[in-house]
């Protein structure tokens, strides 16, 4: 029935009928609905039941838990601010007041230039602008004006994706590149005590930092542990919980979606860099525990989500590990010695999209080296 | 004298509709047809014309660029009909077969005496050639090349495929004299078997004998070669199906050429899906309608198994090398909703976004439904799941798109076959038509490097 109505609808968007331009504008909304009815033309004649739809809406599932939990600590962080009674309700609908707009300014501007592209290219809409969009405004500041939102999210699909060809051929991890943008931008509006906590740049009294803000400039940390990993601290607005991120991250696990090889060498990587600076602990953010390192500010959101993007990580099996890795270390290595950016990971992650592809050549060089030297062989005796 | 080999990386497809083990006399066809189409790259030069009567084993057609490589009848009767297509391209050549069957024979040399190079001579003129196969580039073998090995695989591991025990069952004499001859034509003649099999196989004398263990595609002599004695640039080897062996020892038995095939015809739409003694170039009709079907129209009826098959239809033909005819149905429908997580758990993945993984024992009813749409290459790591072999195979398959001929040959395009990218074309979430591009891109390296 349904089907029936969305065929007619669909007519003037068919081959050689007037608007067939626009046809990969109308059949990604067509095929939310419907897995379409194409069958094998060559090659392999069944198919897996995978796409890249299920594989990106997985990924989308496994933000949830973060958001939600990022939603709620807006709020919470406004009202214990505020000093008001609050109960979970009325901190989940500020957040939701404050979070929503964000969400659909960075869906409505990056999908518009998605489907402009894929009409101008003539191929079908890529899906991963669903995760990059709904993680865009979850790596910002709260307080962040929509206009910025919007402009950061043109820049990073522009500039970080469509320039390099769209979806497949990026080098930079498209959110990752709208935050930097806005990072350079609007210093003021990503850093600092005013950013961090809902209404903070409006009312004098609200003011917060981040924890590694805080440690760059000096200051005492007092949140405990639990807090830290619970997430109940200022932050960007999905990744102060580590606790969630890691539900998101056993999901991404699970379903095979994101690479455990690129998170554990993260991990690995940051813990023994931590570990090495609370040994020599010249300084506070030398001597802040490296288990701490590991749950405060963007490091777990980031290593799960943003270092994981298939795309700008490293390809290979062995790739996976050193990438993985090295991101860790340089996270830990900018939050220490570059108080101006209080969190590595961001920088981290972008550094190391650069030098993926440099970290394959030398692993798929390998095994060119090994085929080289099989030839080689079997030619000498050959010859003996 | 038998070597194992344990390959880890792949996926054996669990599918409905197996063949069972008994092997019956196909009902006879009145009509037969050779396919140009299945020997790729050969431009084909007809020297039968429609109405010509044609003897079993007289030649059809010969490749215009190696004209000592002929194409012969697999019966005696008349040309009915030369079927072209495009820019008058061969498409089949179709032959109603006599009551009476009459054929070519060659007057054999004693056969302890013959040379490699009579050997060479008889499996050309008698029409046997073309069931000798090359790699690189999977085609007919170049009869002036040296090769450095033959391999034999007798070994079936993709879903639904016929098993050799079963296609070789009573053909064994006539196997072992093929594998005498062709191992005169190289000395290093290998064969690889299951490693569980007991038949007389595992006894086949004058050649290596490997037993393979592991998933699909674990019996692609491609994955064989590259685990014994992988292909460098440059280097030729051979490739003959275990059949194909029986048949080319038979024409040394009796002069005549052989064009037996044992079929498995198979797949969940089918009442009583079993093996066949059928030959090449048999209309497929009357096997179908033993085999029995309902809504034939419904069904995709391929010549090979349905990872690398040719589709033809109801009334097309067995083609030249396939020993398996899978029916598997149109998947022209819809799916509400079913890009969603766990959503349609009962279509086969290999991913962990479906539910199917609790079901490791569970048949499945495929359909060819592509499950998607074609999208830009995201997910890495999905290819190297199902090959087994030491090669990168995205960053091959890139190389490839990018008709970029010096990566290709580093990255190992000398040792492939479309079909050792069957299982990528399965398993990947983009859809990317990893058996196309690998072929397009042999036929480049062919036209370039030669």
């Amino acid at each position: 029935m349904l089907r029936k109505q969305i065929d007619r609808l669909k007519k003037p968007f068919a081959k050689g009928s007037k608007y067939e331009r626009f046809a990969p504008a109308v059949n990604a909304f067509d095929t939310f609905l419907f897995v379409p009815n194409h069958t094998t033309q060559k090659g392999a004649h069944i198919r897996d039941a995978v796409d890249l739809k299920r594989t990106m809406v997985t990924v989308i599932i496994a933000l949830i838990p973060a958001l939600i939990y990022g939603i709620y600590n807006t709020g919470y962080q406004y009202y214990i601010q505020t000093g008001e009674a609050f109960t979970f309700l009325d901190a989940f609908l500020h957040g939701s007041f404050k979070i929503l707009p964000m969400i659909a300014v960075s869906y409505g501007v990056g999908l518009a230039i998605e489907f402009a592209f894929a009409v101008y290219r003539g191929h079908e809409v890529n899906e991963g602008y669903l995760v990059t969009g709904l993680l865009i405004p979850m790596i910002m500041p709260v307080d962040i004006p929509l206009w910025m939102v919007g402009l950061s999210v043109a820049f990073a699909v522009f500039i970080a994706k469509e320039a390099f060809g769209g979806t497949g051929m990026n080098i930079l991890n498209p959110a990752l590149t709208a935050r930097a943008f806005a990072f350079f931008a609007y210093p003021t509006y990503m850093s600092g005590n005013k950013v961090w906590v809902s209404e903070a740049s409006n009312v004098d009294g609200i003011s917060g930092e981040t924890i590694l803000g805080s440690l760059a400039s000096g200051v005492n940390v007092d949140y405990s542990m639990f807090e830290m990993f619970s997430g109940a601290i200022p932050g960007s607005i999905a990744e102060t919980s580590t606790l969630w991120v890691l539900v998101g991250a056993a999901i991404l696990i699970f379903t095979g979606v994101g690479s455990w090889r690129i998170m554990l060498g993260g991990v690995i990587g940051a813990a023994v860099m931590g570990f090495l600076f609370n040994l020599w602990g010249a300084n506070a953010l030398m001597q802040f525990d490296w288990m701490n390192h590991l749950i405060v500010g963007g490091f777990a959101f980031g290593i799960v989500f943003m270092a994981t993007d298939p795309v700008s990580a490293a390809q290979t099996v062995r790739g996976k590990w050193i990438y993985g890795i090295l991101v860790g270390i340089l996270c830990i290595l900018i939050r220490v010695f570059n108080p101006a950016y209080p969190e590595g990971v961001m920088l981290a992650i972008l550094l190391m999209n650069v030098f993926a592809p440099t970290i394959d050549h030398y692993v798929v060089q390998a095994n060119v080296n090994r085929r080289l030297k099989r030839k080689q062989h079997s030619t000498t005796v050959q010859t003996a | 004298m038998s070597t194992d080999i344990k390959i880890r990386k792949g996926l054996s497809l669990r599918l409905k509709g197996a063949p069972t083990n008994t092997l019956k006399t196909a009902p006879p066809s009145t009509q037969f047809a050779l396919k140009p189409i299945d020997f790729h790259g050969v431009f084909p030069k007809l020297v039968c014309k429609e109405g010509d009567a044609v003897q079993a084993g007289q030649p059809l057609f010969y490749s215009k660029y190696q004209d000592s490589i002929q194409f012969v009848s697999p019966v005696s009767g008349t040309v009915k009909e030369i079927l072209r297509g495009a820019k008058r391209k061969i498409l089949e050549i179709v032959i109603s077969a006599d009551k009476k069957q009459q054929s070519v024979t060659h007057k054999l040399p004693s056969l302890n005496k013959i040379t490699p190079e009579q050997i060479k001579e008889y499996l050309l003129a008698s029409g046997n050639w073309p069931f000798i196969k090359q790699r690189p580039y999977d085609i007919v073998a170049n009869p002036n090349a040296t090769p450095k090995a033959i391999f034999v695989s007798a070994l079936a591991t993709a879903p639904l495929s016929a098993q050799y025990d079963v296609i070789l069952e009573g053909q064994q004499d006539a196997f072992q004299l093929g594998i005498d001859m062709l191992s005169k034509l190289s000395p290093n003649l290998h064969l690889s078997i299951g490693a569980k099999e007991s038949s007389q196989i595992a006894q086949t004398k004058n050649c290596k004998v490997h037993r393979i263990k592991g998933p699909h595609p674990a019996g692609n002599v491609g994955v064989q070669i590259h685990h014994i004695d992988p292909i460098n640039a440059g280097e030729t080897v051979w490739v003959v199906g275990a059949e194909d062996v029986a048949n080319i020892g038979r024409f040394f038995q009796t002069g005549v050429f052989d064009p037996t095939r044992t079929l498995a015809v198979a797949g969940h739409p089918l009442n009583t899906p079993c093996y066949y003694k059928s030959t090449i170039g048999a209309s497929l009709e009357p096997l179908l309608e033993d085999v029995g079907t309902e809504n034939l129209a419904t069904l995709r009826v391929i010549n090979g198994d349905v990872l690398t098959g040719t589709a033809t239809s109801a009334n097309g033909y067995v083609g030249y090398y396939n020993n398996t005819i899978s029916v598997v149905p149109e998947g022209n429908r819809y799916r509400m909703f079913g890009w969603l997580p766990f959503a349609g758990s009962n279509l086969h993945s290999m991913s962990n976004t479906s539910l199917s993984w609790l079901f490791p024992k569970k048949q499945y009813t495929p359909d060819t439904n592509l499950n998607g749409e074609e999208r830009a290459l995201v997910v890495t790591g999905e290819m190297e799941r199902v090959f087994p072999m030491d090669i990168y195979p995205m960053q091959l398959l890139k190389a490839c798109m990018a008709n970029d001929i010096e990566k290709m040959e580093q990255l190992g395009i000398y040792e492939v076959a479309p079909e050792d990218f069957a299982l990528i074309d399965y398993a990947n979430s983009s859809k990317i038509e990893a058996q196309a591009i690998i072929r397009e891109a042999l036929d480049l390296m062919n036209k370039e490097i030669g």
